[in-house]
């Protein structure tokens, strides 16, 4: 037997659609169904279960009785009790039992039952109240509910709406009433009343009709039940306008795709979705194209507006701009930017940086700050360079972004971000657990990253809390995001992290040199040496006196040593091997050489030895701190 | 020629016949048809209602000195609240444009999610904003919470953008070139209130009388709701005007950010405030 569940929402948001269908899938195979299609759109969640069982199977179930040593009255009682002939009674070692046959319940009964907690229990990021208070939570008011178990409706109600066999098309492409529904044509259905059931269908019909994959496509293929694009113009004079501004409002606050000729720049031109499948008499793209003049033309006057005063003369007004009440206005913190910076492009960006903050055209598209102070720099003539700096400083925004690609915009971006950090840990702002309000991890990682892959190199002056704080997202770069080892990070970082490229560059050696067979002995034994050192609580006085060594291993070991000193040359992979040459000089050392000697001058000899060799060593990165299986 | 009064009178008509009371605009300043009495404090409690009415909302930042096609000081709202809310509250929602001429057979029309958030009322909902051929004209929402109060009976509010609506139906680009009624389009009717209030909001209203005031109405609904039986109506007047005093505060640039979230404490106390007031004595009146 096959089971549809249907269930019909008022518009739900398109976000929330993928996991939340996932989510019932999930839960309707674990009753278990064998789940043969799973579908969502903006108005219904629909599952489809192909060999559903009428009943679920039959169990047993063991029932203990009395000790086989029991009255015979007692056997007879509990084989009473439960309805069963005392000769069929099973013996174990020590007691009668019997094994109890429990029918199987039918599947409508169980899917009555369990389907009202199941559909309610879909979670969603934010739900209503429906009817009222005491009602139940869901994302938006239920209408219908399908619930067909081969023919027959299974019965339950969720809220007063009653599951039936009636399904609603489109809203508009749809029969007005209710339509009835069978397993088999449900799609047909569906298709017949202007509703394409799988989000694949309809992802790929948008892919073909409007030729660029971008989350916007993925939000349409839930915004709508019948998707078509559209094609619409605007007056090329809106080019003039900054680019950004253009694709913000065409993609963000109309969910257009916007549209880029061959040579990659704006055309005049934008593709949206209906939910529809035609517009014969081409309201909807006249609708569409003049409610886009409308936004553009906000923008046009906001831009005019902002250019009667320069960018320059605005630094003033951040004196009102509020950055956090107990650190100040947006004016100080600009200040102490350009003090971070070290050349005067990057001084002269950090100043302006934030003074697109009084714009109009920043007012109104919030996400457009810095990429607006950077075209109106532009506009205004201030040095490409600078203009370039304001419009990359809030970058990299994710760990996916790229970091600015300029020098000065990597200067500009590393000021805002340290000062924010700086100022933040200075009044105790810092995040704990998941509560972090100003995203100072996000920033601390915005400079790890910007430090390894950009090409500044500020001074930090840090306090020992914000050094901790960004020690942690160095160790979080190179360990989760760059999928180094724990222990080569640890290794490498505590040969010091002043440096972050020159920490990714070791890093990149340990990890190429580490398979190599003589690394791993190698570092094992440097443990072993720090150890000693440790347990000694030793620090030389003098240098080694090669007039104390033992011939043999010792003298061999210092030897080597000197030798492979001479030779440290090239990048940190090729020094590392170079090391690892000592592995069977140290070795024999181990092998043959007592360290703790009666004699002290000859003790302290072999430690001061150890100890050279560990400092010399240990520049590129602490092996001792390397997990061996030695 | 469908004119604004046309759809004013067909969308009143409409709702009229669907057993809502039809209100005359609330005679005070206010920024949304949401903070009428007639909705804010109306949807609480158990008692059903249903009414719809214009009301003028007053938005002083947004104002333009009458030179922008799209945006207005004032602008009016057709605001319609059913509680409860219907099942069929999007067909009848929908039946409302047809009502004035909009043909849906020809339009795309889709529901977008869009919350609402009143921090100084107290107040929020879950709802959509209501697309047609990419221009939003609906603010639809299911309260959920007034004065920081749960609702028992959820409504759902249609806030209809009077002028958007028209302008599409007409086919103008400038609010300005409506056509009110015959003779007399937006422009006539309105152009010189945008102008001088803008004049007022934005430089004109003295900063300092504006605190004043603003101390002397919150002063005054905190007295109002001290009394025994405090009359609750008064004190939400009292709340209305501190709730406008500020947003005109805001224009004139006179709050910085960090006073902002103080003063609209302020408001909120006192929201709140009166959102309970009122709910005890719905609860004292029913027992």
């Amino acid at each position: 037997m096959k089971f549809l569940l249907e269930v019909g929402v008022e518009e739900v948001p398109d976000w929330m659609l993928p996991d939340a269908i996932a989510h019932l899938r999930a839960q309707i195979k674990a009753l278990p169904l064998k789940v043969t299609l799973a579908e969502a759109t903006p108005r219904r969640l629909a599952v489809v279960a192909d060999r559903v069982p009428s009943r679920e199977p039959d169990r047993t179930e063991i029932v203990k009785g009395p000790p086989l040593a029991a009255p015979p009255q007692a056997v007879e009682g509990f084989a009473r009790k439960h309805g069963v002939d005392p000769a069929s009674l099973e013996k174990t070692e020590a007691f009668y039992q019997f094994t109890k046959r429990i029918p199987g319940r039918a599947m409508a009964e169980i899917l009555s039952e369990k389907l009202p907690p199941m559909i309610l229990g879909i979670p969603w990021p934010k739900t209503m109240l429906w009817p009222g208070k005491g009602g139940a939570r869901f994302i938006r008011p239920i209408r219908w509910i399908v619930a067909l178990l081969g023919k027959d409706v299974v019965p339950f109600a969720i809220n007063g709406v009653e599951s039936g066999n009636t399904t609603r098309g489109h809203r508009q492409l749809g029969k007005k009433k209710p339509v009835r529904v069978s397993i088999a044509s449900y799609e047909k259905t569906l298709e017949k009343n202007g509703v394409i059931l799988r989000a694949s269908t309809r992802r790929e019909k948008i892919l073909a009709e409007v030729g660029q994959d971008t989350p916007l496509l993925d939000a349409h293929v839930y915004l709508n039940e019948w998707p078509t694009a559209l094609h619409g113009g605007f007056d090329p004079s809106y080019l003039s306008l900054p680019a950004e501004v253009l694709e913000t409002v065409m993609r963000h606050h109309q969910k257009y795709f916007a549209v880029r000729g061959e040579d990659g720049k704006l055309a005049p031109a934008f593709i949206a979705v209906m939910n529809r499948k035609d517009d014969p008499d081409g309201l909807i793209r006249a609708g569409n194209e003049r409610v886009l003049r409308a936004r553009f033309n906000d923008a046009r006057f906001f831009f005019d507006f902002d250019q009667k005063k320069k960018l320059v003369d605005r630094v003033e007004d951040l004196k009102h701009v509020t950055f956090h009440k107990d650190i100040g206005s947006y004016y100080d913190k600009v200040h102490r930017m350009a003090a971070l910076c070290e050349d005067e492009t990057s001084k002269r960006a950090a100043m302006l940086s934030k003074t697109d903050l009084t714009t109009e055209m920043v007012k109104e598209f919030t996400e457009l700050q810095g990429i607006v102070g950077g075209r109106y720099a532009e506009v205004q003539g201030e040095p490409q360079a600078v203009a370039t700096a304001i419009y990359e400083h809030y970058r990299p925004l994710s760990m996916e972004d790229s970091i600015p690609a300029t020098a000065a915009g990597q200067m500009v971006a590393f000021a805002d971000k340290f000062d924010t950090l700086t100022e933040m840990f200075r009044i105790g702002q810092t995040p704990s657990g998941s509560k972090d309000p100003f995203a100072l991890r996000r920033a601390a990682q915005g400079i790890v990253r910007i430090l390894v892959e950009g090409e500044i190199r500020p001074a930090m002056p840090m306090s020992d809390a914000l050094r901790e704080f960004l020690l942690d997202r160095v160790r979080y770069y190179f360990r989760d995001v760059k999928g180094f080892a724990y222990d080569e990070v640890n290794a490498v970082i505590a040969a010091g992290w002043g440096d972050l490229k020159d920490v990714r560059s070791r890093l990149d050696a340990v990890k190429a040199v580490r398979k190599s067979e003589n690394f791993e002995p190698l570092a094992a034994s440097f443990k072993r040496i720090k150890n000693i050192l440790k347990q000694a609580d030793f620090t030389p006085e003098r240098p080694v006196d090669g007039t104390l060594l033992e011939p043999g291993p010792e003298a061999e070991l210092a030897a080597r040593f000197r030798e492979v000193k001479s030779r440290l040359s090239g990048g940190y992979a090729s020094q590392l091997e170079t090391i690892a040459s000592l592995r069977p000089a140290v070795d024999a050392f181990f092998d043959k050489v007592l360290v703790n000697a009666k004699d002290a001058a000859v003790r302290a000899n072999r430690l001061t030895l150890l100890f050279e060799l560990m400092r010399e060593f240990s520049q590129v990165a602490d092996f001792s701190e390397i997990v061996t299986n030695q | 020629m469908v004119f604004y009064q046309d759809v004013v009178l067909r969308l009143k008509k409409y709702w009229a016949d669907r057993g809502c009371v039809i209100q005359e605009p609330f005679d005070m300043e206010v920024g949304a048809g949401t903070m009428c009495p007639e909705t804010f404090l109306r949807v609480l409690g158990p008692k059903p209602h249903k009414v719809a009415y214009v009301q003028p909302s007053r938005r002083p930042a947004d104002g333009r000195y009458g030179e922008n096609p799209n945006r207005l000081y004032k602008h009016q709202q057709l605001q319609v609240i059913l509680k409860p809310s219907p099942p069929d509250v999007i067909d009848q929602y929908l039946g409302s444009l047809e009502s004035i001429g909009v043909d849906l057979s020809k339009h795309d029309i889709r529901f977008e999610e869009d919350n609402w958030e009143s921090p100084t009322l107290g107040a929020w909902g879950v709802g959509w904003q209501v697309m047609l051929d990419g221009l939003e004209i609906t603010q639809f929402t299911y309260f959920q919470q007034c004065g920081g109060v749960d609702l028992d009976l959820v409504p759902a509010e249609l806030t209809y953008g009077l002028e958007r609506l028209t302008a599409f139906i007409q086919g103008v680009e400038s609010i300005y070139d409506i056509q009110w009624a015959p003779g007399f389009t937006y422009r006539d009717v309105r152009y010189l209130d945008e102008y001088q209030m803008s004049v007022y909001n934005f430089e004109a209203a003295s900063v300092e009388r504006l605190w004043q005031l603003f101390a002397i109405h919150e002063a005054e609904a905190k007295d109002l709701l001290a009394r025994e039986n405090a009359p609750v109506l008064a004190a939400h007047e009292q709340v209305l005007k501190c709730s406008n005093i500020f947003n005109l505060l805001d224009a004139r640039g006179a709050i910085s950010v960090t006073e902002r979230v103080g003063v609209i404490a302020r408001v909120r106390k006192i929201a709140v405030a009166v959102a309970n007031a009122w709910v005890a004595q719905q609860l004292e009146a029913a027992a």
